[in-house]
């Protein structure tokens, strides 16, 4: 009898968590499906799926270096991005969980509403900013706008995690006579090894999604991929096929990065707090 | 955990400092220099005092902008977290299937916010997309460029497919975080599945869901590339939102002193929000560090 009632709320779920996954994929696979069409099957009748499929949306990005260099300046920004933050965050973030010191707690704040900043506000200072210091149009400028938002996320999320760590442990390594660069580099980060893997996958992922900063600090040298894909509407319409093509290449990094760390997510989603 | 008084720590901070007020501090203030001048050209400003600040407080198309800005953030809170809360209850625990809802659960927040936009405006498009296509089928005559309920609820309903997984994720790593102990415990005493939920799993959830929320909080708050792509803030202004409103403002027409003055209504509102939600975090950690809700 309990089996019978067991077995039945075992369907039920997973009845529910097919229905929202099924939420979830539907646009996915809509663009998927779109972007292996050419453009009059997408503009003729609708089809669930592709009837003529074709690679030539995919083969237009490949070939044509203004659209993929897009992808390249984008992730060259995001990892170049991702080493600051990582540099200055990890520091920053020792202290925090170590020490205390005078206005540590003002000073946590205040990191803190960089992140809530909306890059609306700081959009024109920072065009200023960057063209008056020559940066323009730089990936390197991307990188540095990107820091507003992913350093203070790097440093509240290591710190949750560095505060799991004990600190007997950094007691004991100075008494062995360990210097401080060395017990950080040796004894400390290894500890810490899934925070930072946790850490790098939110920077990644900030910095990947951002357009409005991206777009505003670039114009041809060093576009994202996300204003790139701005050119597919043309005076005689949208070049629909391969607006998905590209959307879909843009879904690809961010699926190999949760692939590989998808045992910490759950984790780092609690920001190193649970 | 009891720190070591040093203020040496500051050497630590230094570099990271050195670099958000880079890109935090020297562009504030070029806000509140321009809030408070009139800018013809570079050589050419006058000083203008809080001008600018009354008539953007009293500037109508703010207002409703502001109060849209507030109803948006207000129902996909409302949908998003008793949703989100619910998924992270139904996520499998352990095997391949975790692995595979947790990567699918996720994939939506990887996705550029403007392709978000795209993927959307296919996908709900009358004549090729899913969605519009399905709706007019069974007779609704469904448009998000003429009809602005059409609009707003698609806008809503993006949302809830981009972010409740956010809200997903966060319960699910605070519900794994639940020592199995509780659980058997609770067979024991044959606790209803709510009595559960009430008494072991949402006080666990209260840290994350905190964080959630504020979370959610600010990025609806800043929602700009979504909402442009899919409807450009039409029909007339029914979804234009805050950020928006500032973008046009700031680099379409050059009002460079008013949106500035926006800019900083706009950021006083967040930091005040934020510094609620600030307190409210610290105040449970020192209730949970103390022992109170039963580590």
């Amino acid at each position: 009898m309990t089996d019978v009632i067991r077995k039945g709320r075992v369907i039920r779920r997973t009845l529910l968590m097919g229905l929202y996954l099924l939420f979830v994929l539907l646009p996915i696979y809509w663009l998927v499906n779109m972007s292996l069409q050419s453009n009059s099957e997408i503009l003729g009748e609708l089809t669930l799926w592709p009837q003529q499929l074709t690679w030539g949306n995919y083969t237009r990005i490949f070939t044509d270096s203004s659209w993929y260099m897009g992808y390249v300046n984008s992730i060259t920004y995001v990892l170049m991005n991702m080493v600051i933050s990582m540099a200055v965050a990890l520091p920053a973030a020792y202290a925090f969980s170590r020490y205390s010191f005078i206005g540590d707690k003002h000073l946590f704040f205040w990191l803190l509403t960089n992140m809530m900043a909306p890059p609306a506000v700081f959009l024109l200072p920072y065009f200023q900013l960057y063209y008056s210091v020559g940066l323009f149009d730089t990936h390197i400028a991307v990188a540095l706008a990107h820091c507003l938002f992913n350093i203070p996320l790097a440093v509240w999320i290591l710190e949750g995690f560095m505060s799991s760590v004990p600190r007997e442990i950094d007691e004991t390594a100075f008494i062995d006579g360990y210097s401080f660069p060395r017990f950080f580099l040796r004894v400390f980060l290894p500890l810490i090894r899934s925070g930072i893997g946790v850490t790098l996958f939110f920077l990644f992922m900030f910095s990947w999604v951002e357009l409005l900063l991206a777009r505003t600090l670039t114009s041809t040298q060093a576009q994202p991929i996300a204003s790139v894909m701005t050119r597919t509407s043309t005076a005689s319409g949208i070049d629909w096929g391969t607006l998905a093509a590209a959307g879909v290449l843009t879904i690809v990094p961010g699926i190999l990065v949760v692939f590989f760390v998808r045992h910490h997510i759950a984790k780092g989603f609690a920001l190193g707090r649970t | 955990m009891s720190k070591v008084r040093n203020n040496r720590a500051w050497w630590l901070i230094l570099p990271m400092l050195a670099l958000v007020a880079f890109s935090a501090i020297i562009p504030l203030m070029t806000v509140v220099n321009y809030s408070v001048q009139d800018v013809f050209d570079p050589s050419t400003r006058f000083f203008t005092g809080s001008e600018w600040f009354v008539q953007m407080l009293n500037d109508p198309a703010l207002q409703a902008a502001l109060l849209r800005q507030f109803a948006f953030s207000l129902t996909i809170l409302l949908i998003e977290v008793p949703l989100g809360i619910g998924i992270a209850l139904l996520m499998p625990k352990r095997g391949w299937q975790a692995s595979v809802v947790l990567v699918l659960v996720t994939l939506p927040l990887l996705i550029p916010w403007n392709v978000v936009g795209s993927i959307w405006q296919i996908f709900t498009r009358g004549d090729i997309g899913l969605m519009g296509w399905s709706l007019r089928q069974v007779g609704y005559p469904y448009n998000i460029t003429s009809n602005p309920l059409d609009a707003w609820v698609t806008i809503v309903l993006m949302d809830v497919w981009h972010w409740t997984s956010l809200i997903a994720l966060l319960c699910y790593s605070g519900l794994r975080a639940i020592p199995e102990a509780y659980y058997q415990a609770a067979r024991i005493d044959r606790a209803s599945h709510w009595a559960i939920f009430r008494y072991i799993q949402l006080p666990k959830l209260t840290n994350v869901l905190v964080i959630g929320v504020l979370l959610r909080f600010m990025h609806s708050f800043m929602i700009y590339a979504e909402p442009f792509v899919l409807t450009g803030g039409g029909p007339g202004n029914s979804t234009t939102f805050l950020s928006q409103s500032l973008a046009v403002m700031a680099t379409a027409q050059f009002d460079v002193g008013p949106a500035a003055a926006f800019s900083l209504i706009y950021f006083l509102i967040i930091l005040l929000v934020c510094w609620v939600f600030y307190t409210v975090i610290m105040n449970l950690q020192k209730d949970s560090a103390s022992g109170v809700s039963h580590d």
